[in-house]
């Protein structure tokens, strides 16, 4: 931590918005590095620093850190914990996006992994800048440093009334070693005055006037605009392009092709159209005629991907796990059940569409790009501009969503290719909406089957769980094929649910659609397949389901994390029982409804994170509304409550998203959907009145980006169930399946 | 071809296609970019202004249209950030991600200079033509009501 802390402090300094003189102190915030192998393979040392506290004479702290804000929130609560360990007033934190470093191998932001991971490096960042500040003051005062504490912003000597503002002992402080991160004293948790209460956003004032700056959103001197047309079949490539009517187009500056990239980052290539503005170019490609070499996915569609899956479904799978013998409790069961759950693959859609502005010049290149892996379009840019690294400036800018779409390379790369041949002039590639709907990194489609069975005493004495889908690890790994159920599972694997007999098998699904990391990645399907049938075996026991529930969980017992023992954390079934119970309390479970709303409850653990929820639901005139959602989240230690709500409640709506209308479906080897038109959102008037309550809790904290997405859906249509009796187990939901 | 209209205020004169959308002119020709792209087709409400005190969708709109109106657009809804609806939307923390958020105040003034105190299926109406993929949609309807307390006098 205090390697080299002269030198980076001054090439710092030098190089830094942050001005040059004061207190500084370079640390380290660990980066997601989550299940992407191919961003894991140039696995380097991590450079000492990160994340920057700064303090200057004028007595402004900021913290300067390489994190990317994408809605979750994450420019407020981590300058929180920050704020709260170094004990300042929080009005007098600012918070500034740094510029990605190339000495420095970030991987990024996502995986729910900010909050979790940064909370230790950050208190123990607050807590040694604090104990420098406080040894800078008694020297000043030359007296003992235990008869000085920090308050306010500032260092106060108990018995003389001193107060020196960190202004003023910054530079003091600076010329101090810095504390050994592992030891510098922690604030007591009794103490904390910021950590724990709401906390507006602090760039809530700038996304309220327009201010904001998305990438979408950078204007740089001369820049050109540009877009792509890339061929609409997955696999398919460029074959021929007349430019000629495009090239009258007023404005069109320049048309032609860009490669494909067949491996990650995987880039269809196509058609550039280079324009004075986003109008010209979009107007200059609606002008091109083009042949597309259509490729060999050309007969793949949802049709042939459901009978894929049914066939695989059909015949045993790998086998993922295997406790006890559920084939023969099964066979010898009187009591059994079977089910089959099927997803659709489904899109981002961030309302920002992918963007990225690249300016390459003979000797150094400039990008700006929303990014949730800046570093990944760092080396995109660098590798087309043949520069090395550190000759690629990349800005991160604000996201208009990031849900792990914006994780990918694709773009950036699109974009370099292009400004290579602009001669110096900047460039913005913007991807239109059909662009964005067409060339996602879906959630993958997914189909399950299982079979339980009960003993007479209603105890669970088999889970089968099969699975066959089209793996992310299989886009990604160059082995992926082999390890294709990696990450296909989540808590599916490691089931809260006593079982002696406990099966799960997997088979991948061939597609050639591309695939990715969605909000909440397999727990948005695994999550729902647990939750219902586990309700669907409650409903077979004859028993409440919060009641079977919660017995058939039954002890206070840590299950290991199966895929992940040893970095994994374990399930915690009190916690799990924890957020059922509050949930259920909250929103009176056992108390009947009025004639014609039914409750549903569904609880999944994901990404280190506890949560439940209950839904109350009615069904007229053929429209199924969402009347409530009663949510109890465990996070651990809560940062910002209000925060974590906003979280909670946006992760119900994007959950909801991929059950209540539309898919993406496959036809011709091409999505079929296009714009908002044929892939319905949810809107204002489908937004249920949704409550979040947490669990009062001192355990380290965890994310919440995520976990609030897995529950809604089972949580909605197991109260369809208890209202009419019939189970949805394909999405969207259809009118016939409703009625 | 020269189309001359007021923008925020002030008179605003651009030489472009006449079947530019206005959103373009903005943020293109003339680098306003609080108003947004989200699809093109007036089916998200990202890219909502006013044009004679109504919202309208700036990106199916040609600049020839506005020849002669009244255009406000984000930026010019109030001096400092301090409309009735834009002060509810901090306090009432709505914005995430953010990027809809200029088109949502934007149809949410609409709204209450049409309908002072909206109840909630009015509001659901009104604004059910934009659409948020973080999802703040409650806090919207929240800061809306609130909004409308702050227009008619009613502090914290």
């Amino acid at each position: 931590m205090t390697m080299s802390q002269t030198l980076d402090r001054r090439a710092f300094l030098k190089n830094s918005a942050a001005g040059g003189t004061g207190l500084l102190i370079g640390f380290y915030l660990p980066a997601y590095a989550g299940v992407d192998p191919a961003a894991r393979q140039e696995e380097k040392e991590p450079n000492p620093f990160n994340a920057w506290v700064h303090v200057s004479p004028d007595n402004r702290v900021t913290l300067i850190l390489a994190k990317s804000e994408m809605g979750q929130g994450v420019m407020t609560s981590l300058p929180m914990i920050l704020a709260d360990e170094l004990c300042l007033e929080w009005k007098s934190v600012s918070v500034q996006q740094a510029e990605t470093d190339p000495e420095i191998y970030d991987l990024g932001t996502g995986g729910s992994s900010s909050v979790r991971e940064s909370w230790l490096p950050l208190r123990q960042a607050g807590a040694a800048a604090r104990e420098m500040l406080i040894t800078a003051a008694a020297k000043r005062w030359n007296v003992n440093p235990n008869t000085c504490h920090a308050k306010d912003g500032g260092v106060l000597h108990g018995s003389r009334q001193d107060y020196l503002t960190y202004g003023q002992l910054a530079e003091d402080a600076a010329r101090l070693p810095i504390p050994n991160f592992h030891t510098v004293p922690l604030k007591n948790p009794a103490d904390f005055t910021i950590i724990g209460h709401s906390i507006p956003r602090l760039d809530a004032a700038e996304k309220s006037t327009g201010k904001a700056k998305f990438g979408i959103d950078v204007r740089q001197p001369g820049m050109l605009f540009a877009t792509l047309a890339q061929c609409p079949v997955f696999g398919g490539k460029l074959k021929s392009f007349d430019a000629s009517k495009a090239k009258k187009v007023p404005g069109v500056r320049d048309v032609f092709a860009i490669d494909p990239v067949t491996a990650s980052p995987f880039s269809a290539g196509g058609v550039a159209v280079v324009a004075d503005s986003t109008w010209a170019a979009m107007e200059g490609r609606r002008a091109l005629e083009i042949q597309w070499d259509e490729g060999p996915h050309i007969n793949e569609s949802s049709e042939s991907l459901h009978q894929q899956f049914v066939e695989n479904a059909s015949k045993p799978g790998k086998i993922v796990r295997n406790d006890g013998d559920a084939d023969a409790a099964l066979a010898s069961s009187s009591k059994k059940i079977e089910a089959a759950y099927e997803f659709p693959f489904a899109p981002h859609a961030t309302m920002e569409p992918m963007n990225c502005t690249v300016q390459i010049l003979p000797d150094r290149a400039e990008a700006w790009v929303p990014s949730q892996g800046p570093q990944l379009a760092q080396d995109m840019i660098a590798s087309v501009a043949k520069l090395p690294r550190n000759k690629v400036v990349v800005h991160t800018t604000l996201m208009g969503g990031g849900f792990g779409r914006r994780y990918q390379g694709d773009f950036p790369l699109q974009a370099a290719q292009i400004a290579a041949k602009t001669s110096g002039k900047p460039v913005m590639l913007l991807w239109t909406r059909e662009d964005d709907m067409q060339h996602d990194f879906y959630r993958p489609a997914s189909y399950n089957r299982l079979w339980g069975a009960l003993d007479e005493k209603g105890n669970l004495a088999a889970w089968k769980h099969f699975q066959t889908s089209t793996s992310i690890q299989a886009v990604w790994h160059p082995n992926g094929e082999a390890t294709a159920e990696k990450g296909e599972f989540g808590q599916a694997i490691f089931i809260p649910y006593n079982t002696p007999n406990y099966r799960v098998e997997y088979t991948l699904g061939k597609s050639a659609v591309p695939r990715a990391w969605w909000r909440s990645v397999e727990s948005s399907s695994s999550g729902f397949v647990v939750e219902t049938f586990i309700d669907e075996l409650a409903h077979q026991a004859g028993e409440d389901p919060l009641a079977f529930r919660l017995r058939t969980i039954g002890s206070d017992r840590k299950i290991p994390n199966f895929e992940n023992p040893k970095e994994g954390k374990p399930l915690d079934t009190a916690r799990q029982k924890g957020v059922l119970k509050l949930a259920a309390e909250k929103a009176e479970w056992d108390k009947p409804l009025p004639k014609g709303l039914a409750r549903g409850i569904a609880a999944f653990y994901s990404f280190d994170t506890y949560a439940a929820c209950v839904a109350e639901v009615s069904f007229k005139d053929s429209k199924l509304k969402i009347h409530r959602l009663v949510y109890a989240v465990d996070v651990g230690r809560v940062i910002n409550p209000d925060g974590v709500r906003a979280q909670v409640e946006s992760a119900a709506i994007y959950g909801l998203s991929a059950g209540l209308y539309d898919a993406i479906t496959v036809k011709g080897g091409r999505v079929e959907q296009s714009n908002f038109n044929d892939y319905e959102m949810p809107r204002i008037p489908d937004a249920p009145l949704t409550e979040v309550h947490l669990i009062d809790s001192a355990d380290a904290p965890t994310g919440i980006g995520e976990p609030g997405l897995p529950v809604v859906l089972p949580a909605v249509f197991n109260a369809f169930f208890a209202l009419t009796g019939k189970r949805i187990r394909r999405f969207p939901a259809r009118a016939e399946d409703l009625a | 071809m020269a189309i001359s209209f007021t923008l925020n205020g002030k008179p605003e004169t651009v030489e472009v296609d006449p079947q530019m959308p206005l959103l373009w002119v903005l943020r293109d020709s003339l680098s306003m970019t609080g108003t947004k792209y989200g699809c093109g087709i007036a089916l998200c409400g990202s890219c909502t202004v006013h044009i004679d005190g109504q919202a309208a969708r700036s990106c199916i709109t040609p600049i020839s249209a506005v020849q002669g109106k009244k255009v406000t657009t984000i930026e010019g809804l109030s001096e400092d950030g301090n409309h009735a609806v834009q002060k509810a939307w901090m306090e009432i923390d709505v914005p995430q991600c953010g990027y809809c958020q200029s088109g949502q105040i934007m149809s949410a003034a609409a709204l209450l200079s049409e309908k002072p105190h909206p109840t909630d299926a009015e509001i659901d109406d009104f604004m059910s033509g934009n659409i948020c993929r973080c999802g703040t949609y409650q806090r919207i309807r929240k800061a809306i009501h609130r909004a409308a307390e702050l227009q008619s006098g009613k502090s914290a």
